[in-house]
């Protein structure tokens, strides 16, 4: 199975709840068993950040987790190990969440097989738009990498209908204007929002930015087809989170607490 | 080999998150039309010459030619405009866009300062509310612009990530631009980033070239035969580059910031390392590690201390066009002193790396070669710096 029907499957078959985590922060080794402890805590899609030095589409809890990764001396091959031992442990799609820089310093193709290799299923560049994407685009459906478009509050109706068009596995709807961050409910114009993008994309939207709590995340997914949560996740992290109380933290935010 | 507006050869291009899309693309179209809008040139050039004082003078510099073993220097005066560098050009024609566009709050970010102070300046001129990002850093070693700008009444936000210079600014403009993009108008100050801002900036900042090619034809009857400018992001230099571009005879040296060692991290000598990348916005010359890690950079010189240079001296190096050289912060700090004493103008430490690379090329110059110089800015700014290197002690001494 490549990494686009991989995805594919996924979101046919349920909801996706999409956790997001910067690889290498706290070593590899710590985010693997934080990937873990959100698969178990019901996450089926996995983002792995690829920490860079100028994250200009970041809020400072995802900077502050790169600076720890890259001090680590994170690589994207350790990244790429990374993925691969969970690939070993799970099916769940695995998503590569990364600027431009870092791949592009190895090369398109060098970059998209290794990860193909690793068990990566998709490709979101947060700095990259279709219209430079070129190689890394190719590279990505010839090894059957999903690549993954954003679209955001500000991006006019027929480039929704193109970045749909463009992408595959989902299309992410990164709900606010600035950066990554952990915030409280969910924009006014939301349900409106979604409307209009549902109307135009030819694909499943995931929604992410600044979701961080079961209420934000329950309305989300009842307008679409998946949420995903970020800084909330890292900044647990940060904070020296157990494994169990993340697992805790990611079933609360996705599904209620049930206790 | 790209041949789609944005890119000058392979290099440039709008490497930006999707949220910014569309500002961006507002953003082109409206520099598509005002660029040859007569109303709008009008207005930029009655501004250039009523507040900044353009056209700036030309000036010969006999002594200091003499000092360096040169027979000709001139000297492109750009110190001499308002607020002391020639990031008014630019800072005066993006506001007077952004007022076209509506926008009524400006974010700039600034590394020596300068063009914090020229985007301030222009603002309290048009009415703008202004909000200018400056590294920590360079807050602390350019101190007296930091009051320039709160004077003029911009808001000066200290960034403190990363070496808390130049390229943490941008990061962190950009990110108030992502978030305030409906109101908000970003002003970057040199010639990179995303299309359109290297044609933008470079545009405005032509005007140093066509100026100096009509002052330097009455003076000397011909062009000069090295145009030397100091490069940051670049944009002084390909003001001064662009008259001259298309006369083969004239050659274009960039000058780069040599810092105060070889190794990463120590220079900001982007053409001699020559690894290309993606950094905010455009494609082109980066320092970085072979992880694609942005590396830290060093120099004397806030202005010139950044890891990328604009894209269309990435192509003019790429296709030989332009000979790009370092200059150390010694040198620099050696010529800034030579001119002071030779002629009595204080550089800023930016252009003393242009002067700096002069003293380097004159032994090798036949009697009748002229030298051409962007004096891009006044040295004021930089009194708190050079009071503590050791280096001027001694030439003070």
């Amino acid at each position: 199975m490549n990494g686009i029907h991989r995805i594919e499957t996924q979101l046919a078959k349920q909801a996706a709840f999409v956790g997001y985590l910067t690889a290498g922060d706290g070593g590899i080794d710590r985010s693997f068993e934080a990937a873990m402890a959100l698969i178990q805590g019901g996450v089926n899609i996995l983002e792995l950040g690829v920490p860079f030095s100028d994250p200009i589409a970041d809020g400072p809890v995802i900077q502050r987790a790169a600076n720890r990764a890259l001090q680590q001396g994170t690589t994207l091959e350790a990244i790429f190990g990374l993925a691969h031992r969970l690939r070993q442990q799970s099916d769940i799609p695995l998503i590569l969440f990364s600027y431009l820089n870092p791949l592009l310093a190895i090369g398109a193709e060098k970059a998209i097989a290794a990860a193909a290799r690793a068990g990566i299923d998709g490709l979101l560049l947060v700095d990259c738009p279709p219209e430079e994407a070129g190689e890394f685009y190719d590279a990505c459906l010839n090894h059957g990498i999903a690549p993954i478009f954003v679209v955001a509050p500000s991006t006019p109706p027929e480039r929704i209908a193109y970045l749909s068009q463009l992408g595959r596995g989902f299309l992410y709807y990164a709900c606010r204007k600035g950066t990554t961050g952990i915030k409280a409910g969910l924009p006014e114009d939301f349900t409106q929002q979604m409307a209009y993008i549902k109307a135009k994309s030819h694909l499943p939207v995931v929604t992410g930015f600044g979701i961080a709590s079961f209420e934000a995340a329950a309305q989300v997914l009842a307008h679409c087809s998946g949420v995903v949560v970020g800084s909330l996740f890292v900044k647990a992290l940060e904070d020296n989170i157990e494994l169990t109380a993340l697992t805790q933290l990611a079933h609360t935010v996705f599904e209620g607490d049930r206790s | 080999m790209h041949h789609k507006p944005g890119f000058y050869g392979d290099f440039g291009g709008t490497y930006m998150p999707e949220v910014l899309f569309a500002p961006i693309q507002a953003l082109q179209q409206a520099w598509t039309q005002l660029k040859y809008d007569a109303a709008f040139k009008q207005s930029l050039d009655k501004a250039l010459k009523d507040y900044a004082g353009r056209p700036t003078a030309l000036t010969d510099v006999p002594q200091f030619a003499k000092a360096i073993g040169a027979s000709r220097v001139l000297l492109k005066r750009e110190d001499l405009l308002h607020t002391g560098a020639h990031k008014l050009n630019n800072a005066l024609g993006q506001c007077l866009l952004a007022k076209r566009l509506g926008k009524q709050r400006i974010i700039a970010e600034t590394g020596a300062g300068q063009h914090g102070v020229a985007t301030a300046a222009a603002c309290a001129r048009l009415g703008l509310t202004c909000v200018v990002y400056m590294g920590s850093e360079d807050i602390r070693r350019q101190a007296p612009n930091v009051l320039r700008m709160q004077l003029m009444g911009a808001t000066v936000m200290p960034v403190d990530h990363g070496a808390a210079t130049l390229k943490d600014a941008i990061n962190e403009a950009l990110r108030d631009w992502s978030a305030h993009f409906e109101e908000s108008y970003y002003c970057l100050g040199s010639a990179l980033g995303p299309h359109p801002y290297p044609d933008m900036v470079a545009s405005f900042q032509s005007v140093i070239g066509t100026e100096c090619q009509t002052q330097v034809q009455t003076l000397l009857g011909k062009n000069p035969d090295y145009i030397i400018a100091c490069v940051g992001g670049g944009s002084n230099a390909i003001g001064l580059f662009s008259a001259f571009i298309n006369d083969p005879k004239a050659k274009l040296i960039g000058v780069e910031a040599g810092g105060h060692g070889k190794r990463l991290g120590e220079h900001a000598a982007r053409f001699q390392a020559s690894t290309k990348g993606v950094l905010h916005g455009c494609y082109t010359y980066v320092l970085q590690d072979a992880h694609g890690q942005i590396a830290p950079t060093s120099s004397i010189s806030a202005g010139l201390d950044y890891p990328a240079v604009g894209p269309q001296h990435a192509e003019l190096y790429a296709n030989h066009r332009a000979t790009y050289v370092a200059i150390d912060d010694k040198q620099a700090l050696e010529a800034l002193s030579l001119l002071a004493k030779t002629e009595g103008i204080i550089a800023a430490l930016e252009s003393a790396h242009a002067l700096a690379y002069a003293r380097v090329l004159a032994p090798s110059l036949m009697p009748d070669q002229t030298i051409l110089i962007n004096l891009s800015g006044r040295g004021d700014k930089d009194l708190p710096t050079l009071m503590t290197q050791p280096a001027l002690t001694e030439v003070l001494s």
